[in-house]
């Protein structure tokens, strides 16, 4: 099924989220986990601060010249016997899937995780065009079960828990003893593996992402624990990759120096179990491999992002470790964003690519405290870059009335310094007032925000500025 | 009146200017007689400009930047003339020295104002410590104490030593780390109230690491989320208390602690 | 998606990077620096936890791939891997059948007659696969295996145990050298392998609740027996 955009509804969601307690478990469960390990891969490897600066000027340098390396990095495709296509759109991609798929004769598909397709919509568009569509992630094969979308970047299904993922199996793996125990870790794996394994030796077509694509010889990498790529990719008769533009690094080391900072950012070990570079189709004397390798190359509104205050995003790896550390995150989890990227980043890539009008919650529903921006292997400046989404969204009239009322009251008020203090006097004192002998108030007329939550520390009753004239006289610039 | 110890020999007295913000002159300008009574003490002539009001930061959060502008000239205006400018807020002063020339970039007679200002621009236990050598004061609070990292203050100016230099000189304190005293208290600015349950989560989190650490007052550098947390500890029952970091560097003086009354 | 429309696309994208960079194509003066990195693939940080002689090298190596719940022994020499590999399958309580990359034809099993080995391909019931390796990193404990026709992929997924057997004189510091024999072996052969796996530990998952499960679609088993010489 198709998952529209619910990026508009965010405080509905958050709201749903904040009242979950099963969703509020998996989140405790993730800040035990990813951030703890990260922290002490980081404190492990010297190199890492600086290796920060070097990924961030590599990506740099290839979205500056990215027309140059897109172009040499299509020739050695060719060159290594795989062919490349060009997709402007998510319409455009998916239809470039689907006929690779049926020149293939494909039935059944099996599929590595990639968040572009998720973004482009790939999974609905084959599903509803009579392909067996099978995602072999675990995270993924989960949610596709469930008919969810995914709540984080790495681990799509976090918010499932055990019980849950063993009911799902349950009800949709037919065939199997019903009263077989799933109560273990062990066996919804052993079970998930039994199945996927036919799948994988069955599947005509197999696609996958990339995380990074090397201009120097044409080749695709991908980064996988369980394996279930190379499976993917290996025993099916075609190899579609499916990557967008800024995936491109111009050398091995440069995609090397990043996968350093990978695999630590984002779930925390030094390297992922398998680091895969596949370089076009099987070679005549091979006796495995894909018999044909396409790369999708996907645009899809990142062209329109290259030489705009927007550039910097381009270089994000997709490792969550900026949702992983995050405080809104860490209360709402990842569906309460609406689309496919949530989080930090997902505040940034949403409206840059559904737009302002869809998603003008995300990027307000920060307190820029800027701990994403501390973990980002690739130095992205998130709050800047979200700040200038709030800038967009206020341009264009989004946000309350009310809001932008008081904030128009404030400014004029802030640049009359005269009026300034004679209106902060009063307030000071009416506060104070209401607050009779009490310290706090629980009640204040227009900051129902605020104290539906919590008391209103009432003010001392006086402003500075008064006392301090009564006390010392006036200051300077009277 | 109690001595500073100066790391570095007598000076030429330094002309400070008080930017007191706008939260402490509503709220507690009890924490700006604190900060005035830190700095003079520690030689400076400070002067408080009255022509202060904001530093702009509303309105650039919120996405309009040419009120901020407008609001931010008048800090320009302002404080033209003195060695340093000392805010007793994390936030204000990062917004004023780390933001205010980006803000002004359309606009190149501002920025290089607003760059010369913030170039002088200081928190205040920053300024005390790292610029003027500040490392003990005789001061007295018998407690136990926690301190909590607010967020722009932490990962904009750096601030992390410097208040736990000068509380472990403080007689009586005994300071207990939060658990997680850099996580974020949900205060946010203008986030609190547009997005009130998630802001809600975030400062129970916050109270419940402090009730854990067995910390009977809470002290931080930023007025905002010490009235957030006070706010909420008060809702819920809560027993602790929250100051501002230069109130007990001075010495409280009976003032009750932020939300709590005498009477 | 007809060939006119995709190179329609392709033209469109080009030139949509061009104009957003504020540029037209490179000339080769723009085009020399690019080529100059592509050829020179300089290095950047190494880190220094490699900066070791060639013993600390295996020391690390065996101590980062133990970290990751690999095996690893070590032998003398490449006579004595049978004896090592019928020794290990009987400890895990393993079936004394494995398949072998073609490339390890010349291994005498003769040296460990319990053991039935036969070379190829890997089938869906095969439990033991028995593959050389191209390089072992130091750095992570991490192999560098390479696809061929000596050396099938799908022995390194399929069956659920996978047994490595690894040169001492392999063994580098970081994943730069290995790449660097990858291409000495590219210049070699003419062409670069299909498939480089850079693997580190038996496969895994934490998609159930945060908490790590070995053996998912790769291989339960990881057991590496570093040879001598």
């Amino acid at each position: 099924m198709k998952h529209h955009p619910t990026s508009a509804k965010f405080p509905s969601n958050a709201r749903t989220a904040l009242a979950d307690p099963v969703l509020q478990g998996a989140l405790r469960n993730l800040k035990k986990g990813f951030p703890v390990k990260r922290a002490e891969v980081v404190a492990d490897l010297p190199e890492f601060e600086a290796l920060r600066d070097v990924a961030r000027d590599i990506k740099d340098h290839t979205l500056n010249h990215l027309d140059a390396y897109l172009e040499i990095y299509e020739a050695n495709v060719v060159r290594s016997g795989g062919q490349v296509h060009w997709a402007r759109t998510a319409e455009e991609a998916c239809e470039t899937v689907m006929t690779i798929c049926r020149d293939a004769g494909a039935r059944i598909v099996t599929k590595g995780k990639s968040m572009v397709a998720e973004e482009i919509g790939l999974n609905a568009y084959l599903d509803t065009r009579g392909i067996e569509r099978v995602e072999t992630d675990l995270g993924e094969y989960i949610i596709q079960l469930r008919d969810e979308p995914p709540s984080h970047i790495i681990v799509p299904a976090v918010h499932v828990t055990k019980e849950q993922i063993g009911e799902t199996f349950r009800a949709a793996h037919n065939g199997l003893d019903p009263n077989r125990d799933l109560s273990e870790a062990r066996e919804i794996t052993d079970e998930a593996r039994d199945r996927l394994r036919q799948k994988f030796f069955a599947a005509e077509v197999g696609i996958t992402g990339a995380n990074f694509l090397v201009a120097e010889n044409g080749s695709s990498i991908i980064v996988t624990n369980e394996g279930n790529g190379d499976l993917t990719q290996t025993l099916a008769k075609v190899h579609i990759v499916i990557a967008s533009l800024e995936k491109l690094v111009p050398t091995m080391e440069d995609a090397m120096a990043v996968l350093r900072l990978l695999a630590r950012s984002s779930t925390g070990q030094e390297f992922s179990v398998y680091t895969t570079v596949s370089n076009g189709p099987r070679r005549p004397a091979d006796l495995d491999g894909p018999e044909s390798y396409h790369v999708v190359l996907v645009d899809n509104g990142r062209t329109a992002m290259l030489g705009t205050e927007n550039q910097e995003m381009l270089r994000c790896i997709r490792c969550a470790a900026c949702m992983n550390h995050c405080p809104v995150y860490s209360a709402v989890g990842g569906h309460a964003y609406g689309w496919v990227y949530p989080g930090p980043m997902g505040a940034v890539l949403t409206p840059s690519l559904i737009g302002i009008e869809n998603s003008g919650h995300l990027p307000h529903a920060s307190t820029f405290c800027g701990q994403c921006e501390q973990v980002c292997p690739m130095k992205i400046p998130l709050t800047k870059m979200m700040r200038y989404y709030r800038n967009q969204a206020y341009a264009s009239g989004h946000g309350s009335k009310i809001s932008r009322i008081a904030l128009g009251m404030w400014s004029y008020l802030a640049t009359h310094p005269g009026l300034y203090r004679r209106v902060m006097k009063i307030v000071a004192r009416g506060l104070r007032w209401f607050s009779g002998r009490r310290g706090s108030l629980s009640h204040v007329p227009l900051a129902g925000g605020w104290t539906e939550m919590r008391d209103l520390p009432a003010p001392e009753g006086e402003t500075f500025m008064e006392r301090y004239r009564r006390e010392r006289g006036w200051g300077p610039g009277q | 009146m109690p001595e500073i110890q100066l790391r570095v020999a007598e000076r030429p007295p330094i002309k400070v200017g008080l930017f007191v913000t706008c939260l402490v002159d509503l709220f507690r300008p009890s924490v700006g007689f604190a900060a005035l009574d830190l700095l003079e003490r520690a030689g400076c002539v400070v002067e408080v400009p009255v022509g202060q009001t904001c530093c702009g930061q509303p309105a650039y959060n919120s996405g309009d930047p040419q009120a901020a502008q407008a609001v931010a000239h008048g800090l320009l205006d302002a404080f033209e003339g003195y060695d340093y400018v000392v805010v007793p807020s994390g936030s204000c002063a990062g917004m004023i020295s780390q933001h205010l020339a980006e803000l002004f970039a359309d606009d190149p007679e501002k920025q290089h104002r607003a760059r010369h200002l913030g170039a002088r621009t200081h928190e205040l236990v920053s300024f005390l410590v790292d610029i003027l050598g500040v490392t003990t004061l005789s001061a007295r609070f018998e407690g136990e104490v926690a301190y909590h990292d607010a967020c722009s203050g932490l990962r904009e100016l750096g601030i992390k030593s410097q208040p736990r230099c000068l509380l472990a000189g403080v007689e009586g304190l005994v300071l207990k780390e939060l658990k997680e005293p850099e996580v974020c208290c949900g205060f946010g600015g203008t986030f609190c109230v547009k997005y009130p349950q998630i802001s809600d989560a975030m400062v129970s989190n916050k109270l419940r690491d402090i009730e854990a650490a067995g910390a009977g007052t809470v002290l931080a550098g930023d007025l905002g989320c010490l009235i957030n947390m006070a706010g909420k500890a008060s809702r819920s029952g809560s027993k602790v208390e929250f100051r501002h970091i230069a109130e007990v560097l001075v010495g409280t003086g009976g003032t009750p602690a932020i939300g709590r009354s005498n009477r | 998606m007809g060939a006119w429309a995709m190179s329609a696309a392709r033209e469109q994208i080009i030139s949509g990077i061009r104009k957003a960079l504020g540029r037209g194509p490179l000339d080769e003066t723009g085009l020399a620096p690019i080529r100059q990195r592509l050829k020179g693939h300089s290095r950047h940080i190494i880190p220094a936890r490699v900066n070791l002689d060639a013993e600390g090298l295996v020391e690390l190596f065996i101590s980062k791939a133990r970290g990751v719940s690999a095996t690893v022994e070590a032998v003398a020499d490449m006579a004595a891997v049978p004896q090592a590999v019928a020794r290990y399958l009987t400890q895990e309580n393993l079936p004394a059948r494995l398949v072998q990359a073609p490339g390890l034809a010349d291994m005498d099993w003769s040296l460990a007659p319990t053991i039935a080995a036969r070379s190829g391909l890997a089938e869906e019931p095969d439990e033991v696969g028995l593959t050389p390796a191209v390089a072992g990193v130091a750095e992570t404990g991490t192999l560098l295996l390479t696809s061929g026709p000596e050396t099938p992929t799908t022995l390194n997924f399929v069956p659920p145990t996978h047994i490595v057997v690894l040169r001492r004189d392999q063994i580098v510091g970081a994943y730069e050298d290995a790449w660097d024999r990858l291409r000495v072996n590219t210049l070699l052969a003419g062409r670069q392998p299909r498939a480089a796996n850079f693997i580190t530990g038996p496969s895994r998952t934490g998609d159930i609740e945060q908490k790590i499960q070995i053996g998912v679609h790769g291989p339960l088993r990881l057991h590496i027996v570093i040879v001598e010489c």
